[in-house]
């Protein structure tokens, strides 16, 4: 079934070394895909396959396990009416990919809440800040290894009482 | 003959400070500050049925023409300096009201982006506990700023320049 989606068919003829893996999970299709070619394939689905609205761009923190942080694109196609889920993994090593706000607008204030929460950083960002953390801030927090009551507090160690 | 009296019932004889303070007391302006679910409750305790007018409490759109700020709702460490900021636009005197778990202690929010009680950056005059305090609490609470402000001491004497208010003497 998922083989045979629209974009399945087309990013496997166009992009075959860049798709690492297709998934179907009750009727939402998700591809992963390398990092690398993130924009190239963005513009593909934008441009070719009428992708033309980016709903979320967010990342996930798999610590513990390797590649650490997966990119999650989410899309949708208003004249088609379809969904699609682009996911692609990022390294702990190497926390960089490329924008693309270039193809979205709307990526541009998405990943600059990325970068502020989980610190992965795009070439090619416009305007790379944080977005929703003060300006002084140190760390990302929405790291599994950032504390959540703050590096400079106690943590919380149950009721006493 | 007897005792004359002139003047009948209309001469109360008191302090200064005292007059200073029931002036103060009762016509505590709030600055329009909500910063979350407590924030309803405020509007809630201004409004027809429970109704602040009648203790002389408006709520007032500008730090220049306040005089107390009710910290209603979670304060974030982003919203601190801001707050701070709002603060040090009023003139004196000013009490501070912490509505609110939230603006109490940080409440349920104890996370690494939350003040953990808005006494870190404010000096508080009143806590009202609950989640959110119903407007009975709240007025409760601003009743109690009432009584505090009612003790204060050289109330007068600071107003002209003679040395600083104080607080209420501890009993």
């Amino acid at each position: 079934m998922a083989e045979n989606h629209r974009a399945i068919v087309k990013l496997r003829e166009k992009f075959a070394d860049s798709v690492l893996d297709v998934k179907e999970f009750r009727g939402e299709i998700t591809v992963t895909v390398k990092k690398d070619n993130i924009v190239a394939i963005c513009t593909f689905l934008k441009d070719s396959l009428n992708y033309n609205l980016c709903s979320d761009v967010t990342a996930v923190d798999y610590l513990g396990s390797e590649p650490r942080f997966m990119m999650v694109y989410n899309l949708y196609s208003i004249p088609h009416k379809d969904r699609l889920r682009v996911k692609a993994p990022v390294e702990e090593s190497d926390t960089v990919v490329d924008t693309v706000s270039t193809v979205w607008s709307t990526a541009n204030w998405l990943e600059r809440e990325i970068f502020d929460l989980f610190g992965i950083t795009f070439t090619g960002h416009p305007d790379l800040r944080r977005i929703l953390m003060t300006d002084d801030w140190v760390g990302h927090p929405l790291r599994k290894d950032y504390p959540l009551q703050g590096p400079d507090r106690e943590p919380y160690q149950g009721r006493l009482s | 003959m007897g005792v004359n009296q002139p003047l009948g019932d209309n001469v109360k004889l008191t302090t200064l400070d005292s007059l200073v303070n029931w002036a103060r007391k009762s016509s505590i302006w709030p600055m329009t500050f909500g910063l979350a679910c407590c924030a309803i409750e405020m509007m809630a305790t201004g409004a027809a049925k429970h109704d602040l007018d009648r203790f002389g409490i408006i709520f007032r759109a500008s730090p220049r023409q306040s005089d107390c700020i009710i910290i209603a709702g979670t304060v974030t460490k982003k919203m601190l300096p801001i707050i701070q900021t709002v603060y040090e636009q009023m003139p004196e005197p000013k009490w501070v009201i912490a509505m609110g778990a939230c603006a109490c202690s940080g409440g349920i929010f104890d996370t690494y982006s939350v003040v953990q009680g808005i006494d870190e950056g404010l000096p508080v005059d009143v806590y009202i506990p609950g989640c959110p305090p119903r407007p009975e609490a709240l007025l409760y609470g601003l009743m109690k700023l009432q009584d505090k402000i009612a003790k204060e001491r050289n109330s007068f004497g600071s107003t002209i320049g003679l040395g600083d208010r104080l607080p209420p003497a501890v009993a």
